[in-house]
């Protein structure tokens, strides 16, 4: 596949605290780590020509708020994965002609919720009508019932599923950005508070203030930046259901499968070809169903090879290197983070540096297995 | 048809279901003690939630009809952190049940102890029904239990 010139990421940073963070607004949180971006790339606001973000607080009012004047707006909001689907649309873009360098942008104050969004979902809509009435409460109540079809038809075993956020806490171990480093093991995990069955408390995402943000612009301009370029070589993106009740089988996303496998395909590249691999995990069993989909292990065993510490530091597939929604942070829209780690393991920068990955695969989750959006990240162009 | 939810009813708390033209063929079947699903007059596939065109072919020529109301547990989690108007009871399922006609639908599950023990996948259920605000919510019940439905 030749698609000249391609796009690169040629900056990319977060906001300058993440965690808790009561003394910015969400739109302020979108605003810093967009100077971030800008700054690491070695260019001002006035360089971008093209904007994306989600819906709220919205591309018009991160624009705004900027001073920037684009060409080339993207307002794709379909959950944490967006910022994915934003740098798959910005290649675009790119290639097309539409615009030649643009700004993504992530902020949200998910904890501290100052001028934060209210998630609104009418009672009149299908999941306010065939959902909501059941006594549903956020992604804890919904995105978590698939695991226990995964755990009946595959064997799965409650200790297994409590292990993945014991390899992702060896991560944040050696992350001072994190917001949990203390190690835990899978008793402390299942004797963490039932939050709901079968997922304990440590099984569930952190709720935490914070931004990132990343500039795209032409592979032929790789050169032209302080940083190393990070080659974009493979996007993919799809949907599923919008309600989780509709998911075609509770043991597999098929949104996952799409996107990777698109992602791979454009890249040119097989599973064994990646060094890097960030699965957004919301819940301890999605990165489960990330291995699985994209094809890193056959159905079913994902659990046993995380289990096996081939995730973990020292294994031969280093995964959530950051900690992980997890361990590190998870503002609600966590998809920007899994871009930003796998963006410093390329740079050789991370906290928690892996042996010199040529290709780190970034997958995100939005909404409840919903929507998927697939990165290939590489040194190289393709 | 209902345009508000009514603080006066039984249980005002708990989320109400506001019908859409599209779907009042379905709480009007709840209402009459049944499950209605639409299916396609092309291709027979039966389907839920109510749309007014067949997610397996594209045609709009759909229809209604009554469901068995038998299915089996397909998946669950036991919710310990209530939602509004659920925080005076016990945690609760919320459940995934396959119908027999096909489809799944989301639910909770009555006459049965809401634990892992008693919650077994794949076990048998069977419809009943239950007033919310201004409709009859179906919920599902082992199918060897007495009580309340058909």
């Amino acid at each position: 596949m030749s698609r000249t010139p391609g796009v690169i990421i040629a900056g990319a940073a977060e906001t300058n605290e993440i965690g808790r963070v009561p003394g910015q607004s969400t739109l302020a949180l979108h605003m810093e780590a967009a100077l971030n971006a800008v700054r690491d790339a070695g260019l001002t606001l006035q360089d971008i020509d093209g904007i994306a973000t989600v819906t709220t607080p919205g591309p018009v009012q991160v624009a705004h708020a900027l001073g920037i004047t684009p060409g080339w707006v993207d307002g794709t909001g379909v959950g944490g994965t967006s910022f994915l689907l934003h740098v798959r649309h910005a290649a675009a873009a790119i290639q097309a002609g539409y615009a030649r360098t643009i700004l993504v942008t992530h902020g949200e104050s998910g904890r501290s919720r100052v001028g934060a969004a209210r998630m609104q979902q009418p009672p009149s809509s299908p999941p306010g009508q065939f959902e909501a009435p059941y006594g549903t409460l956020g992604p804890t109540t919904t995105f978590t019932i698939p695991a226990l079809r995964y755990m009946k038809d595959y064997g799965l075993t409650h200790e297994q599923l409590a292990y993945v956020a014991v390899a992702q806490r060896r991560w944040a171990a050696k992350n001072p950005r994190a917001a949990f480093r203390d190690p835990i093991t899978v008793d402390d995990v299942l004797s963490s508070r039932i939050v709901a069955y079968p997922f304990h408390l440590l099984e569930c995402c952190l709720v935490t203030d914070g931004g990132g943000a990343l500039v795209i612009t032409s592979a032929d301009r790789a050169g032209d930046f302080p940083k190393p370029p990070v080659h974009v070589l493979g996007t993919g993106e799809s949907s599923e259901a919008p309600m989780i009740s509709q998911m075609a089988d509770f043991t597999e996303s098929q949104a996952f499968r799409r996107a990777g496998r698109a992602a791979l395909a454009e890249a040119g590249i097989g599973v064994g070809d990646v060094g890097h691999l960030m699965v957004y995990d919301a819940f301890a069993h999605v990165p489960i169903y990330g291995l699985e989909a994209l094809g890193f292990v056959a159905k079913g065993e994902a659990g046993a090879f995380i289990a096996d510490g081939n995730t973990e530091p020292g294994g031969r597939l280093p995964m959530n290197t950051n900690g992980g929604g997890l361990s590190y942070t998870h503002t609600g829209m966590y998809g920007m983070f899994a871009i930003q780690e796998g963006v410093r393991q390329i740079r050789d920068e991370a906290a928690a540096q892996v042996e010199g990955p040529d290709v780190s695969v970034v997958v995100g989750n939005g909404g409840m297995f919903a929507t998927s959006g697939v990165l290939v990240l590489g040194r190289q162009p393709r | 048809m209902p345009d508000s939810q009514q603080p006066g009813s039984r249980q005002a708390a708990k989320a109400v279901p506001v019908p859409t033209p599209e779907t009042q063929p379905f709480w009007d079947g709840c209402a009459a003690g049944e499950l209605r699903l639409q299916r396609c007059t092309d291709c027979a596939q039966p389907y839920f939630y109510p749309r007014p065109v067949c997610p397996a072919c594209g045609s709009d020529n759909v229809e209604w009809f009554t469901a068995s109301g038998k299915a089996t547990l397909y998946s669950y989690v036991i919710n310990h952190r209530p939602a509004r108007g659920f925080e005076d009871e016990p945690p609760y399922a919320i459940a995934v049940v396959q119908l027999a006609e096909g489809p799944r639908m989301m639910t909770n599950l009555v006459g049965v102890p809401n634990t892992p023990e008693d919650l077994i996948l794949d076990m048998a259920l069977r419809v009943t029904f239950e007033e919310r605000g201004d409709v009859m919510l179906p919920l599902f019940t082992p199918a060897g239990a007495a009580g309340m439905g058909q």
